[in-house]
């Protein structure tokens, strides 16, 4: 992301993002809730899929709006995207129609077939989820065989000379000390290192609290970040900003903002639009690409998006100086810890939410509003490390 | 989120103006989306998977008028006013930078008015 602006005169490209676009930056898109694993911190709670799952056809309408919408790519991804049986016809549909694509997956089906398959298509980046560098740290949050199988999709794309893939990692307190591991095991594949932050959402609500970084920790990865501008994060730590004071000002490189129905959005396997892929819940539903207006009346007129767009409060952190640094943090990570969304995030490094944190009682946090998992499916966390 | 591939200019950088000549001819390069917005334009080169914000309608007016003329220069000299011009160079510049825009390769067709 650059900004090329020759004259200051307008207000900052920021301040105009958070009044919304007539059409997402990007968007996430599951296409299916159904999944092979069960990871303890999945967004979408995914496992079995549900049976009013979109069409082919309905998929292809949804690639035709965000085409005619100009959204240059749509993150795919799930539950296990590969597991629907027209994943390449909507994907080579999509790319066809200049809508490019990046996909999750967590490897299980990339074989080397797929692999050459995907190598051979254009504006297609594809990710491979891991959560760790070896099979323990990874398979006690992914499942066991999950390392392993991921690390076989990575050889078959390396294989079919795919060029620069992703390999994407949640950060969590028991990984985040892999980090220059993971970066070498990148440049190995000369695959492109994506790390992002670990939400409450879905699954994560329950294991959230054994899984977050401490704060030693969020500052090592602050740091990290700033040596290291070619590792992507979607943008995902902007709350660390707050340690802007320890770099002279300096911030991580990205729009720091939340997007949530301003620059991005969801759109879900049966077609709900929802805010952000961290907030599946029916608060934060606008709507569903099935209605009349379909997905561009959605984004552009629903009461939901239109109230993410006003100015929002800063509320308790109004007077806190690093307010204009974090923002107050990510929306989706208050609002499942059950902390007001006007103040600050759970994990703000200058602990101003610890005390409200503590005070939340048993039960009082908002459980996502859909669960998928396949019943006895969810994998133990045995790294469990208290702070 | 979008994924950031490029950092911000840091502190005390100054812009790159090397390897853009404004007396060649450019334009916007055939591999690059761009999307008006009121504050200019969102741009998306689908080789880089690059995302630039063209923040200002003017410098989106001068990208789409570039390749009709016979270089940068011209062109700016015809859509921006002459104060504003040294911004504009610098912009086009960056533009280059990130591959945005790109010197044109056929000549440029002389239209009967």
């Amino acid at each position: 992301m650059t900004t090329v602006h020759p004259t200051p005169r307008t207000p900052p490209l920021v301040e105009q993002l958070k009044g919304g676009l007539d059409a997402p930056i990007c968007l996430t898109w599951e296409l299916t809730y159904a999944c092979n694993l069960a990871c303890v911190h999945c967004l979408s709670s995914s496992g079995r899929r549900d049976p009013r799952e979109l069409t082919t056809a309905e998929c292809f309408s949804v690639v035709d709006q965000l085409a005619d919408l100009q959204v240059f790519y749509v993150n795919m991804g799930g539950g296990e995207p590969m597991l629907r049986k027209d994943f390449f016809d909507i994907v080579e549909y999509s790319v066809s129609r200049n809508v490019g694509v990046k996909f999750s997956t967590n490897g299980t089906y990339l074989d080397a077939a797929a692999a050459r398959r995907l190598a051979s298509m254009n504006y297609l980046d594809v990710q491979i989820s891991l959560d760790g560098m070896d099979a323990t740290t990874n398979d006690a949050v992914r499942g066991e065989g999950s390392w392993a199988a991921a690390r076989r999709a990575m050889d078959h794309l390396a294989a079919a000379d795919f060029g620069e893939f992703k390999i994407s990692i949640v950060c969590t307190r028991h990984n985040v000390d892999q980090l220059d591991d993971y970066k070498a095991m990148a440049d190995d594949y000369g695959a492109q290192l994506r790390i992002t932050r670990l939400r409450p959402s879905g699954r994560g609500v329950d294991s959230y609290h054994d899984l977050r970084m401490t704060n030693d920790q969020q500052r090592q990865v602050f740091h990290w970040i700033l040596d290291h501008p070619d590792v992507l994060t979607g943008d995902s730590f902007f709350h660390l900003n707050a340690l802007n004071t320890e770099t002279g000002g300096e911030n991580l490189p990205g729009l720091n903002l939340c997007g949530a129905g301003r620059i991005v959005c969801l759109i879900d396997p049966i077609g709900d639009v929802y805010a952000c892929p961290f907030v599946i819940h029916d608060d934060f539903l606008a709507g569903n690409v099935r209605d009349d207006g379909g997905f561009a009346h959605v984004w552009r007129e629903s009461e939901l998006f239109t109230e993410l767009r006003q100015p929002q409060s800063a509320g308790a952190c109004a007077s806190c100086g690093s307010f204009d640094a974090c923002q107050g943090g990510c929306m989706a990570t208050k609002f499942f810890t059950g902390l007001p969304l006007d103040g600050p995030d759970p994990d703000c490094v200058h602990g101003h939410a610890d005390d409200a944190l503590a005070a939340i009682g048993q039960g009082v946090a908002p459980r996502p509003s859909q669960d998928h998992s396949r019943p006895g499916a969810a994998v133990p966390v045995a790294l469990t490390r208290k702070i | 989120m979008p994924d950031t591939e490029t950092t911000a200019p840091r502190p005390g950088a100054t812009p790159a103006t090397a390897g853009f000549d404004p007396a060649a001819r450019y334009r916007l390069s055939p591999r690059v989306g761009l999307r008006p917005e009121p504050f200019g334009a969102l741009a998306y080169h689908f080789d880089t998977r690059r995302l630039v914000f063209l923040k200002s309608t003017d410098l989106v007016d001068l990208v789409n008028a570039l390749a009709d003329h016979p270089s940068a220069a011209a062109a700016i000299d015809h859509t921006v006013e002459p104060r504003r011009r040294s911004a504009f160079v610098t912009a086009l510049a960056s533009l280059a930078e990130s591959g945005v825009v790109e010197p044109a390769v056929e000549p440029l067709l002389e239209h009967p008015a």
